[in-house]
């Protein structure tokens, strides 16, 4: 089968999933992240011209603040010019496919399409309509893929642990409902991180989730010990609808991060976390603001990252 | 009108013939075979030299979508596919708009199918009114208008006293109850098998513990009332394995799989092909090759098309907002054959899985060519091979996941009741 995010040189067509990357096309992405990195920090360059001229529409099915926005600034930065869509709230709604509403962009010559969609596979599916021309980012479907946020959390790692191949990783959260999580999967371990666990309890772990590559733990204290990395992710509340927990409270004591659960882990750990963070529920507000977070690095590189996919998908040098 | 059937190779299961043999057919009825009766005259003759001659296909599972899908599919297209691929018989299940639950509307459907004079039509009746698996409908009313079996088609029966009075009353006239076996909690959302594939697809998943705990409830439900149970499109090997236990200890079940379920697993959806969104879901190879070897060893009866024709509208979404189903009555003998070819089977054990053994199912005196039984005939040439293209499709449903496949086997014929309904 072949690789749709790959055209027939095996160079980056669309970026849909980390699934099915190599590790070239990977470190080739962060390489680039590293050069925008400052740019992106506002220095004395603000712009750089390597989308002038081109359109980036920002289609969101599935509402997003944060991620639209690093999405809007990196095209921006890289002087593309961006339309926003929040389609939630107008075609659909009237009854417009959403291959209809893709076409009808694509007629208003469309470069570049960013992608946030509530179910798994949608960017797979606009990217197969799309002329060769056109390329597609998956900004997350569904519980599929988010592979920006495991991109830029690959950069993060890798500037405060330099390298892959000696790190314990743990992700802890809600893995069966995470896009996130999948993302981050295939990244560490397409990058040769030689341990990658998952920590939850069973109702919020997929089945079979070992055949990813993963070792999985139900327990805190066993699943972080000694990890270099830890990877929270966030808890949605309706996870207490759907019988997956009891309680956010009981939730917080046995998977929240604290800083007793974190003592576990390498005394340089790193932690991080997708945002929007719930705090109390999933991470100790001591845990969140405190030495061992680099919460906030993961959003400065996030519109690096992105412009960096967004200028390889345009050929751009 | 006599016809006669010429130099044609004839595969009948029943009569565990498979050989050159000529077949003469008057008044709609098979007259005679290898010889001609004394005094025939063939009206028209059907060279054979090089097909197949055997009795036509019965599908238990071919959604017409009349009435209320007109626009999805109607019978006129339908069965233009049906006898396109030789079959002769169909089983249509209640999930139209609104649901086969009254006799007027059962008796609609068979006069207008009447009406085109091709295939057979058996319409399963709704178990429950509306399909809301909460009140009986009039089963033997149903059955007066013609229908051949109860279902609840894929709509939830969670209420276990409420199947237990359905089966009761049933079993009462002596009718036949037909279910597919899915715990509807667990099946809640679910597009995809709890598996590897929806695991990395991020696809809201079914345990096939929905199939097994749904499948059990039945077995011990229909081995307390006594009624005739036909189980539809067993998907996982627990659940043939459940089946096949009932069996040994003495249950007259019946059971059916999809072809779609004999060929394809949960890695065909490779990257979200909504054409492999099928209910129920593609389970893992292994299950895939458990429901083989469950044809095999005879646990599972029969093999039906499952042919769901879909709008393409409604396919060009993502999986799992795609509508579910594929086409399938074109594809039914090729794939039938093909798997007769992975799993080295004879061929006339092959048809027997969509001629015989469906027609039993059915309480149908068909799917054989003894003399003097109505004369519906497929003939086909098995050595035609063919690239499956969804746009040549006589359906009106041009979704399948087999979109390119290689198959063999090309209808020539089609006969009903001794007309010739068909001619490729």
């Amino acid at each position: 089968m072949n690789n749709p995010q790959l055209n027939k040189h095996g160079e980056l067509q669309h970026l849909l999933s980390t699934e099915g990357l190599s590790a070239a096309i990977m470190l080739g992405i962060l390489e680039r992240t590293a050069s925008f990195v400052n740019v992106a920090a506002g220095s004395e360059i603000k712009k750089v011209p390597l989308l002038h001229g081109k359109s980036v529409f920002n289609l969101f099915f599935e509402s997003s603040t944060r991620t639209r926005t690093t999405f809007e600034i990196a095209a921006k930065r890289l002087s593309a010019d961006v339309v926003n869509l929040n389609i939630g709230s107008s075609s659909t709604s009237k009854g417009e496919t959403l291959l209809d509403t893709v076409d009808n962009l694509c007629a208003m010559h469309a470069d570049m399409f960013v992608v946030r969609h509530s179910s798994s596979g949608a960017a797979h599916l606009i990217a197969q309509h799309v002329a060769p021309e056109v390329h597609v980012i998956n900004a997350g479907d569904g519980r599929h893929a988010h592979p920006t946020q495991a991109l830029l959390d690959m950069f993060t790692i890798r500037h405060y642990k330099k390298e892959f191949h000696n790190l314990r990783v743990a992700i802890v959260g809600d893995i069966l409902h995470s896009r996130v999580a999948r993302s981050q999967i295939h990244a560490l371990t397409t990058l040769g991180v030689p341990e990658v666990r998952v920590v939850a309890p069973k109702t919020l772990l997929p089945a079979m989730v070992e055949n990813l590559g993963v070792h999985v733990y139900h327990d805190m204290a066993q699943g972080l010990r000694d990890v270099d990395v830890v990877l929270m992710l966030r808890l949605q509340h309706e996870r207490m609808q759907g019988a997956a927990l009891p309680s956010a409270q009981e939730y917080f004591k046995y998977y929240g991060l604290t800083e007793e659960k974190l003592a576990y882990a390498k005394p340089d750990a790193i932690v991080m976390h997708p945002g929007p963070m719930n705090r109390g529920i999933e991470i100790d507000s001591s845990i969140a603001d405190g030495a061992h977070s680099v919460i906030l690095s993961q959003v400065t590189f996030g519109s690096a990252v992105r412009m960096a996919v967004m200028s390889m998908l345009a050929g751009a040098a | 009108m006599n016809i006669h059937i010429k130099n044609g190779r004839l595969i009948d299961p029943k009569n565990s013939i498979d050989a050159v043999r000529d077949v003469f057919i008057a008044a709609g009825k098979i007259a005679a075979i290898g010889v001609a009766p004394e005094g025939f005259v063939a009206d028209r003759v059907i060279d054979a030299t090089g097909l197949v001659v055997a009795p036509g296909l019965i599908d238990l599972a071919a959604r017409l979508r009349e009435p209320g899908y007109e626009y999805q599919a109607t019978l006129e297209s339908e069965m233009d596919a049906a006898v396109a691929g030789g079959i002769t018989s169909l089983a249509c299940p209640p999930e139209t708009e609104p649901p086969l639950d009254e006799p007027g509307l059962v008796e609609m459907l068979k006069h207008r199918a009447r009406n085109l004079n091709q295939a057979h039509v058996y319409p399963v009746a709704a178990l429950t009114s509306a399909l809301k698996g909460q009140e009986l409908t009039e089963m033997a009313e149903l059955a007066d208008a013609g229908c051949v079996a109860f279902s609840q088609a894929d709509a939830p029966l969670t209420d276990t006293r409420v199947l237990m009075r359905a089966m009761q009353y049933a079993a009462t006239f002596g009718f036949s109850v037909w279910l597919r076996p899915q715990d509807s909690f667990l099946a809640k959302n679910g597009v995809a098998h709890d598996g590897e594939v929806a695991t990395r697809c991020g696809l809201p998943a079914i345990p096939v513990c929905a199939e097994t705990i749904a499948l059990s409830t039945m077995l011990m439900l229909a081995r307390e009332t006594g009624v005739k149970l036909h189980i539809c499109r067993i998907s996982s090997a627990a659940g043939v394995e459940l089946i096949r236990a009932a069996r040994q200890q003495g249950l007259a079940v019946t059971c059916d799989v999809s072809m779609n379920h004999v060929h394809l697993s949960e890695m065909d959806i490779g990257f979200f092909d909504p054409n492999c969104h099928l209910v129920p879901p593609l389970r893992s190879l292994r299950d895939c090759a458990a429901l083989r070897a469950g044809l095999l060893d005879g646990t599972i009866d029969a093999i039906c098309s499952n042919h769901a024709p879909v709008d393409e509208d409604a396919k060009q979404l993502p999986f799992a907002e795609a509508e579910a189903g594929a086409t399938g009555l074109e594809l039914l003998l090729p794939l039938v054959l093909k798997w007769s070819e992975l799993d080295h089977l004879q061929l006339s054990d092959a048809l027997h899985k969509v001629t015989l053994q469906p027609a039993r199912i059915l309480g149908l005196d068909a799917g054989h060519l003894s003399v003097g039984a109505a004369a519906d005939v497929c003939v086909f040439n098995l050595d035609t091979y063919w690239k499956i293209e969804p746009g040549a499709l006589k359906s009106q449903g041009k979704n399948t996941p087999f979109n390119g496949f290689e198959v063999q086997g090309k209808v020539h014929y089609t006969l009903v009741d001794g007309q010739v309904v068909y001619q490729g």
